[in-house]
């Protein structure tokens, strides 16, 4: 299997009043064919932006991408027309959004918003696109999907219309699919269902897709890689077996501990993070999680260091990096 | 810790929202029945955990308790310390009502719509202080400020606006605002569904002092199982309306008996890839129902991996299979 795409020092900015927001700045990573890739981290990290980026769909002005590289299939995204960038958008390239009603149209039928794909990518007529269309609403669980299909946005439940989102972003056989999770729609059941029709769908047609989510849990379960992100970049990108097993940024590793486990005997107390997310406007020079980082906190004198210099991602392991300068696993600084 | 005395014991609650109808005057033409027949009780100090799916009516069974919605059917027996006596709060009426409402608090769900734009968040904190003439003047302040710490907020925050904090912040004043009249019960609304799992922790660290420092009661409303178990001494299970399930945490996580309570369960992944690797899961199959038109019979069994014919027929009741005391285990299902 082939590289798909491979993201250099991506740096997307929003020019706002109060500031520039640098809401992905220097990420760099790759994806392989067919590979699941989780994205995590909390919320206003850059994740939403970062995919949204890959897509060229972040809102201009405010925003915009202003350095790096996207060389998906062989090509730079950044490099070609708005029109061959239509092209591969939804068909090569698809996004499921966090906000299922917001990128379905109100005003149209299911039926419509499906087979508008097909009739443009895949050449189809509107009888075939149709046929199709009931196909993938059937493919992803749709019950009666050939009564369903001329249904408004508004007659289907939240889960269903994330449903929707998946068939359209299946319906052209994309080679990336980019799934940004609802964060707080979706139930536990429903995102179960949701997952499961994603993870099946995307084997069985090889499709390489980046989850984004908040829950470390999904990760688990479905990603083979993981980047976490942090105030706009990735601070640590491993496996994901490698980084539950040897989590190696204080962040992720706080993240980890903070979190209750149906799996684990019950703690009297939980160990959060201290502190707030950063602002991204005035980020401090340093590494951007000093003020909560433990080590840190614990070992100021020997780290002036993470208050002068952004960490770089160090190999700490096969596969495995972590942008700290700590070394979680001896307690060395490196250099 | 959970003291043998009821606090409150609630009983066949319903609450059903009218759906109407019509231009010239309204017609009513179909119930929501959002919360339908539920009963269970919790002890004070003990914090009783309600989780569920999205709509199946936990706000709602909050705030019929909380008597901010008028049941439909049921009654909400509270313990009164100054009468020394139980009430029915549904019956409660004007001054009487009022002087209950600084006993029973809600930490609401949405940390950015539940507060006042307007007002600061000293002011905001501040208000039952005033609504039930708790302080004034100068010990009004002292004991805003004494709130604002309590939370972990600088009591210097109380000049601004909420716009100005981030939502773990606004959660925390919706907690301080709900201490401030010295409450018995508090239902805390999904307290931490908004905000970042990083800030997730630190909040459900600071529920649980408040309720040892303050002696609280709590119903814990959210939809993620683990938290609620680590929060919870008793768990309480609803689907559509309905309650399917109520046990201690350890036999609820360890031995639940309603197929809806497993798969829920086996919904929830765990963060370690090598147990997901090999885990069984239940994914249930179709949405959740419209409670405007339930299924017949047990509400589940339009989505039940076991229903038998019984199920589409006869409401299955809600029965102790479990021992005495903490021990009860209450279930709903036909096949239990
Ligand atoms: N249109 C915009 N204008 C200005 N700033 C923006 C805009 N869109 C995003 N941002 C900023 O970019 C940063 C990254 O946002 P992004 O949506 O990628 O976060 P996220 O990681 O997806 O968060 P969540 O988990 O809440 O979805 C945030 O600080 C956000 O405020
Ligand atoms: N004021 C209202 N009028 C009419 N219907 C309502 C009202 N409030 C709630 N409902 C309906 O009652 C049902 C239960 O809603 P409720 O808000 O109690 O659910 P919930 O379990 O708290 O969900 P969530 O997890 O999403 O907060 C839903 O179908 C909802 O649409
Ligand atoms: S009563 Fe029947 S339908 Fe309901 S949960 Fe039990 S087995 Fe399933
Ligand atoms: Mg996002
Ligand atoms: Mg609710």
């Amino acid at each position: 299997m082939g590289t798909l795409l491979e993201v250099k020092a991506l740096r997307t900015h929003f020019f706002t009043q109060e500031g520039v927001v640098k809401a992905v700045d220097g990420v760099s990573y790759d994806l392989q064919e067919g590979e699941i890739l989780g994205l995590v981290g909390e919320s206003g990290c850059g994740k939403s932006v970062s995919a949204l980026s890959l897509m060229r769909l972040v809102q201009d002005p405010p925003g915009r991408i202003v350095g790096g590289q996207i060389m998906f299939e062989g090509r730079d995204l950044l490099g070609i027309s708005e029109d061959e960038m239509r092209a591969i958008r939804g068909n090569r390239m698809a996004m499921i959004f966090q906000e299922p009603m917001t990128s379905l149209n109100p005003v149209l039928t299911i039926n419509r918003q499906l087979s508008e794909a097909l009739e443009l990518h895949m050449k189809m007529d509107k009888n075939a696109a149709r046929r199709r269309s009931v196909e993938l609403l059937d493919m992803v669980g749709i019950p009666e999907a050939s009564r369903r299909i001329d249904d408004y946005p508004h007659q289907f439940s939240g889960g269903m219309r994330q449903r929707v989102m998946i068939a359209m972003g299946m319906s052209c056989n994309p080679k990336l699919l980019l799934a940004d999770e609802p964060t707080t729609a979706l139930d536990v059941t429903i995102q179960a269902q949701v997952l499961e029709i994603v993870k099946k769908l995307t084997s069985e047609m090889g499709t390489a897709v980046i989850i984004i989510t908040h829950n470390l849990g999904v990760v688990a379960r479905y990603a083979d890689r993981v980047n976490v992100m942090y105030a706009g970049r990735i601070i640590e990108r491993a496996t994901a077996r490698g980084l539950y097993a040897e989590p190696s940024h204080p962040y992720t590793i706080g993240l980890l501990n903070s979190v209750p486990r149906l799996d684990e005997a019950l703690k009297e107390k939980l160990d959060p993070i201290e502190g707030l997310p950063p602002d991204l406007v005035n980020l401090p020079q340093g590494c951007p999680f000093v003020p909560r980082c433990k080590f840190y906190r614990e070992n100021k004198d020997k780290l002036q260091k993470c208050v002068e210099t952004y960490p770089p991602l160090f190999m700490v392991g096969k596969d495995h990096m972590a942008a700290c300068w700590v070394n979680v696993q001896t307690g060395g600084v490196r250099e | 810790m959970a003291e043998e005395r009821i606090l409150l014991d609630v009983k066949e609650l319903s609450m059903y929202f009218p759906v109407t109808k019509g231009v010239i005057f309204e017609r009513k033409v179909a119930d929501i029945k959002a919360v339908d027949h539920i009963s269970f009780y919790i002890r004070k100090g003990e914090t009783l955990g309600l989780v569920g799916e999205s709509g199946c009516g936990k706000t709602t069974a909050g705030r019929s308790i909380l008597q901010l919605y008028k049941p439909t059917t049921g009654s909400v027996t509270f313990w009164d310390d100054d009468r020394g006596e139980y009430v029915d709060l549904v019956t409660l009426k004007g001054e009487a009502m009022r002087k209950m409402r600084r006993k029973i608090q809600i930490i609401f769900q949405d940390p950015y719509g539940s507060l006042n734009p307007r007002m600061s968040c000293g002011a905001i904190v501040g208000e039952p202080l005033k609504i039930h003439n708790l302080a004034k003047g100068k010990e009004y302040q002292e004991r805003v400020e004494e709130l604002l710490t309590i939370v972990g907020l600088h009591p210097y925050f109380a000049s601004r606006y909420p716009h100005e904090f981030s939502g773990g912040q606004r959660q925390r004043i919706g907690i301080a605002r709900a201490l401030a009249s010295n409450p018995q019960f508090i239902v805390c609304d999904e307290p931490i569904s908004a905000l970042d799992v990083s800030i997730q922790a630190q909040i459900i660290n600071l529920l649980e002092e408040l309720q040892g420092r303050f002696g609280l009661t709590y119903l814990f409303i959210a939809h993620d199982l683990a938290v609620v178990r680590h929060i919870s001494d008793r768990i309480a299970v609803m689907y559509l309306g309905r309650l399917a399930e109520i046990a201690n945490r350890e036999e609820l996580y360890e031995n639940p008996l309603h197929p809806y309570t497993k798969a829920l369960l086996s919904a929830v992944p765990i963060p370690d890839p090598v147990i997901e690797a090999t885990r069984e899961r239940i994914i249930l199959q179709g949405d959740v129902p419209s409670p405007m038109n339930p299924p017949s019979g047990c509400v589940f069994h339009t989505r039940c991996p076991i229903a038998i014919d019984e199920c589409k027929v006869t409401i299955p009741a809600l029965r102790n299979l479990g021992g005495e005391g903490i021990n009860e285990h209450w279930v709903a299902c036909h096949r239990a």
